[in-house]
């Protein structure tokens, strides 16, 4: 299974970025094979629709499950009728490598 | 000449001077309409009343995915400059986020395989009201919901071309809303009020109207109030400070009353009049 974390760098050792559409980095984490593929965001600086945008993004990798922060409005909905699971982490200072580690054992 | 009466701040009293200013205009048989541009809560008509001539209801066009003929190749999600579309082309997927479309039309003319059609959405509607033989109200009035007021906005300043003297009274902030009020102005009233919110606020809509290269000058309403900030900043930004209100507990009665200020007082008539030629000349400059 893929799931997406949003990052504030790319590397492991980046913390979970707060944001979803307007974050830095999505981290594409492989459950089976446990690699990991960081992508910069280019809907960062987007004038409007950034999550829709980020949607399209992470929902074409074929993520089961996308960890972040926070959600937008426009966002929960479509990544509900994707069946797309939301896992919203309130501790800003928690690095990838932690949250990958928390995933894993699940 | 079209004046934007504009603020970064909500509350500093910009309805309050678009309506005393359309007050003295329209005493002097100046051929004048006020808009209210605050589409999202419009106000005018509390202090200014007229005849109702027309209320026309404003739509927008949006797009309507047919899934059975839609093919999922994503070409129109990729015109789209507004993120509204969403085309998964692997799991035959396709959304559309209508509070992002723009009604540009770009997804339906991308469409090679006929699926997209177009439906009409209500925003909001524009009424226009005669005050008397030369002026006019019109405002602006964003539907409950609708996700922005530019549409209904630029609707209603579309209505207005044949006037010699248009005042918009501006939504407060500086988004897209105060953008579509203050483009088409020749010159924009900043109303402020001399607190630092005041004019934390206000720099930012200055440094908005420098961009986009606008002359502007500065009302400061409720003075006396706060501090010197604002009056030091102005001298050295070298921007014109056109007028300054007093705080004072009888304006305050008189517009909490909906009462028009320049009607009770006629030395406020005599300043106001004087702001409109005080503005006029440096239209001309």
């Amino acid at each position: 299974m893929k799931i997406a974390i949003t990052s504030t760098g790319n590397s492991p050792d980046a913390t979970l970025d707060s944001r979803f559409g307007r974050c830095s980095y999505f981290v594409i984490y492989d459950t089976e094979s446990g690699s990991t593929e960081f992508i910069p965001n280019p809907n960062k600086q987007a004038m409007e629709g950034a999550g829709p945008a980020s949607i399209q993004l992470v929902a074409s990798k074929g993520v089961e499950k996308v960890v972040s922060g926070e959600f937008g409005a426009k966002v929960k909905a479509i990544f509900d009728s994707l069946k797309i699971q939301l896992i919203i982490v309130n501790d800003g200072t928690m690095t990838i490598n932690k949250i990958i580690e928390m995933i894993s054992k699940k | 000449m079209k004046i934007a009466i504009a603020s970064g701040k909500g509350g500093t009293g910009k309805t309050f001077v678009s309506t005393n200013l359309f007050a003295v205009a329209e005493k002097e048989a100046l051929n004048v309409t006020l808009v209210d541009c605050d589409a999202e809560e419009p106000n005018v008509n509390e202090f200014l009343d007229g005849k109702t001539t027309s209320t026309e209801i404003i739509n927008q066009h949006l797009p309507v995915i047919d899934k059975e003929a839609c093919v999922y190749c994503g070409k129109c999600r990729d015109w789209c400059n507004y993120n509204a579309i969403i085309c998964l082309s692997e799991n035959k997927q396709i959304y559309l986020i209508e509070d992002l479309c723009h009604d540009c039309g770009a997804c339906l003319a991308a469409c090679q395989y006929h699926a997209i059609t177009e439906i009409e959405k209500r925003l909001g509607t524009v009424t226009i009201k005669a005050y008397s033989n030369q002026a006019r109200i019109v405002e602006a009035r964003s539907d409950i919901g609708v996700y922005s007021p530019v549409s209904v906005i630029k609707a209603a300043l579309d209505k207005v071309q044949d006037t010699d003297l248009i005042l918009m009274d501006s939504p407060p902030g500086i988004s897209c809303p105060f953008i579509a009020t203050v483009v088409p102005a020749d010159f924009i009233v900043l109303v402020t009020e001399p607190t630092p919110f005041g004019l934390n606020d206000l720099k930012l809509s200055v440094e908005t109207l420098e961009q986009l290269e606008k002359p502007f000058g500065v009302v400061v309403n409720r003075t006396g109030l706060g501090d010197e900030r604002v009056y030091d900043w102005l001298e050295e930004k070298q921007i014109p400070l056109l007028m300054k209100i007093p705080f004072d507990k009888n304006i305050a009665r008189i517009y909490s009353q909906s009462r028009l200020l320049v009607r009770e007082d006629p030395s406020y008539a005599t300043r106001f009049l004087d702001l409109l030629k005080t503005i006029e000349g440096l239209c001309k400059k």
